[in-house]
């Protein structure tokens, strides 16, 4: 059979998922804006575009494919250091091409250490993780010919932007560059998630054992999306450095991958913009908390993590009810959708 | 009649224990074939065998003449080996459409595809709406399958796998569970699969293996103990003993 109304129907339907909720588009909209509006935060909204763009990575392979890691500062570190590199040495001066090959870079060292996380359990990926981005720290260290070691990569000069835009030290620049490239890999990492590659992610992490029962091979799904992720993170990386002209050890640290861990924990997994309402969040408070209180600023943010925990994500979900019902009345495709829904309802 | 899905000397062991023991199981093309044994016989171990879920100690298994015991589980699904799991093992958090869609989509190899969004492919949902029409999912396609009612989720169990279209089916107790005014429905589904489809069945119920079976295997402490059709299987008396027994069939 070929051409059918109800086949229609669900393909809309299916199709529809993917297309923008209106909150989105206002989320996106407040980002934009805040190039005009708060031209003197510039320097923290870098900051957090870039830990936004890491969290994302994150969400990819913990949200989307079930793998938790504790070493996502590697692919991180490894971009900041390549983007650190390449511009010290005039290996690739034009910051654009810098960072497309510090991704590509760690990319390359996320498929070759995506075998590792391949088998096992939640924990055995853990240690995995984490022990990769450990070694990773130490040959940095080891190597400070190269890396500049404890302190730190300097000397770097970063080249204005495509040749034509310097930066400047009000981050101006830089945020405008941190946030295209955050829309930029937002969007591609949107159009994976909303794929049948992305749907099958979605079923691996459900159920891996039925997952390969119908014919889906899931570790080479797995490597792939291990690959795409540190692909993003080295491009977070080297954001970072590019944005800074400094890159030093602390890319590689144990605290950044739990960070993000907390991070995306705040703002929620498995719909793209928890890592990225984390990243406000967790910046913003960071900011906030450290003016008031320098050495004790963490603790908030612990209590803030246990809160979340022992409420539940659910029931926070809930509290924001108002607000989607509200976003779902001005959703033009909502009418169009109940008007399918009469549709069907007439079916016999 | 050619065979279709073969064992030699199959064996598996947990440990100490003897879960299949030189079992030589032939199914032939076409076949309605059912496998039945007391509990813990190892029927459900051999079908985890044939599909690659578990490795085999030794021995060897054929499909359509060509060796598959060192392919993983989806290559087999890609040669045409699909199954039901006894305990149902869906994705709850996705909804008929999109469970029968992930292994329509594999089959025709855009499961890949991670630029075009999920439903742009008419083929593919055109045949996933087939399906479920078939297996009367109609009505709850758009749900999550955490909610759907037991009968349902069997009833999706069963047509995920024929969403494979395999050329081998095997249904690890398909009605087991589901109360007993649904069980029709899932006999229905089971007598109307495409006759060309070789359907490898276990079950309880003897009820439903003696409808459906043109030929039964026995198998009991991991060895096949016993092979026949299912007139002789049930006059046989070494079977009524060691399987039967007081239920007294037939």
């Amino acid at each position: 059979m070929s051409e059918q109304p109800l086949g229609e129907e669900v393909a809309r339907r299916l199709v529809a998922r993917a297309s923008w909720h209106p909150l989105e588009v206002l989320f996106w909209a407040a980002a934009l804006a805040s190039i005009y509006v708060l031209p003197g935060r510039h320097l923290i909204l870098t900051e957090i575009a870039i830990l936004g763009l890491f969290a994302l990575s994150l969400d990819l392979i913990l949200g989307y494919a079930g793998i938790v890691s504790l070493g996502q500062a590697a692919f991180f570190g490894f971009g900041a250091y390549t983007a650190g590199l390449l511009a010290k040495h005039d290996l690739v001066t034009e910051p654009l091409l810098a960072l497309i090959v510090s991704g590509v870079g760690a990319a390359l060292l996320g498929f070759v250490t995506s075998f590792l996380v391949l088998r096992g359990s939640d924990l055995t990926r853990i240690m995995v993780t984490l022990g990769v981005a450990l070694v990773l720290r130490e040959i940095a260290n080891r190597y400070a010919w190269l890396t500049g070691g404890a302190d730190g990569l300097q000397g770097i000069e970063i080249k204005p932007l495509l040749g034509l835009y310097r930066f400047d030290m009000f981050g101006h620049t830089a945020y405008c560059y941190a946030l295209g490239v955050l829309i930029v890999f937002f969007l591609l990492a949107r159009r994976i998630v909303y794929s049948p590659f992305g749907l099958s992610l979605q079923s691996i992490k459900g159920n891996p054992l039925r997952a390969a029962a119908v014919g889906i091979p899931i570790n080479g799904r797995l490597v792939a999306i291990y690959t795409i992720a540190a692909g993003f993170a080295g491009v977070a990386g080297a954001l970072l450095t590019q944005t800074t002209a400094f890159t030093s050890l602390s890319v590689l640290d144990f605290e950044r991958s739990a960070d993000l861990l907390l991070v995306l924990i705040i703002g929620g997994t498995g719909y793209l913009y928890g890592g990225l309402i984390g990243a406000v969040v967790f910046k913003l408070m960071q900011d906030y908390l450290a003016a008031l209180t320098p050495q004790y600023w963490p603790f908030w943010i612990g209590l803030l993590f246990v809160a979340i925990v022992l409420i539940g994500r659910e029931r926070m979900t809930s509290w924001t009810k108002p607000i989607r019902a509200l976003a779902a009345r001005l959703d033009w495709r909502a009418h169009r959708a109940a008007a399918g829904g009469a549709v069907e309802a007439q079916r016999p | 009649m050619t065979v279709m899905l073969e064992t030699i000397a199959l064996e598996k062991r947990f440990g100490g224990l003897v879960a299949a023991s030189n079992v030589a199981l032939k199914v032939e093309k076409g076949a309605r074939h059912a496998l039945i044994g007391p509990n813990g016989a190892g029927k459900t171990t051999l079908i985890n065998l044939l599909t690659g879920v578990l490795r085999p100690t030794a021995g060897r298994i054929v499909l359509d003449a060509r060796d598959i015991t060192a392919l993983k589980p989806h290559a087999r699904v890609k040669l045409g080996i699909a199954r039901t799991f006894q305990i149902n093992q869906l994705f709850a958090e996705l909804t008929p459409i999109e469970t029968v869609g992930l292994a329509v989509s594999e089959r025709l190899g855009c499961g890949k595809d991670w630029w075009r969004s999920v439903g742009r492919r008419r083929e593919v949902t055109d045949e996933v709406v087939n399906i479920l029409e078939n297996f009367r999912l109609i009505d709850v396609m758009h749900e999550r399958t955490a909610i759907l009612p037991y009968g349902k989720q069997r009833l999706l169990e069963i047509a995920v796998a024929v969403a494979s279209a395999p050329r081998v089916l095997l249904l690890d107790e398909p009605a087991a569970g589901v109360p007993e005014d649904e069980r029709h429905m899932i006999l229905d589904i089971v007598a109307r699969l495409p006759p060309d489809v070789t359907v490898l069945l276990i079950e309880h119920d003897m009820d439903l293996v003696f409808q459906f079976a043109k030929r039964i295997s026995v198998l009991v402490n991991g060895v096949l103990f016993l092979e026949g059709s299912p007139d002789a299987i049930a006059r046989d008396e070494r079977v009524r003993q060691v399987y039967l027994g007081e239920a007294g069939h037939g």
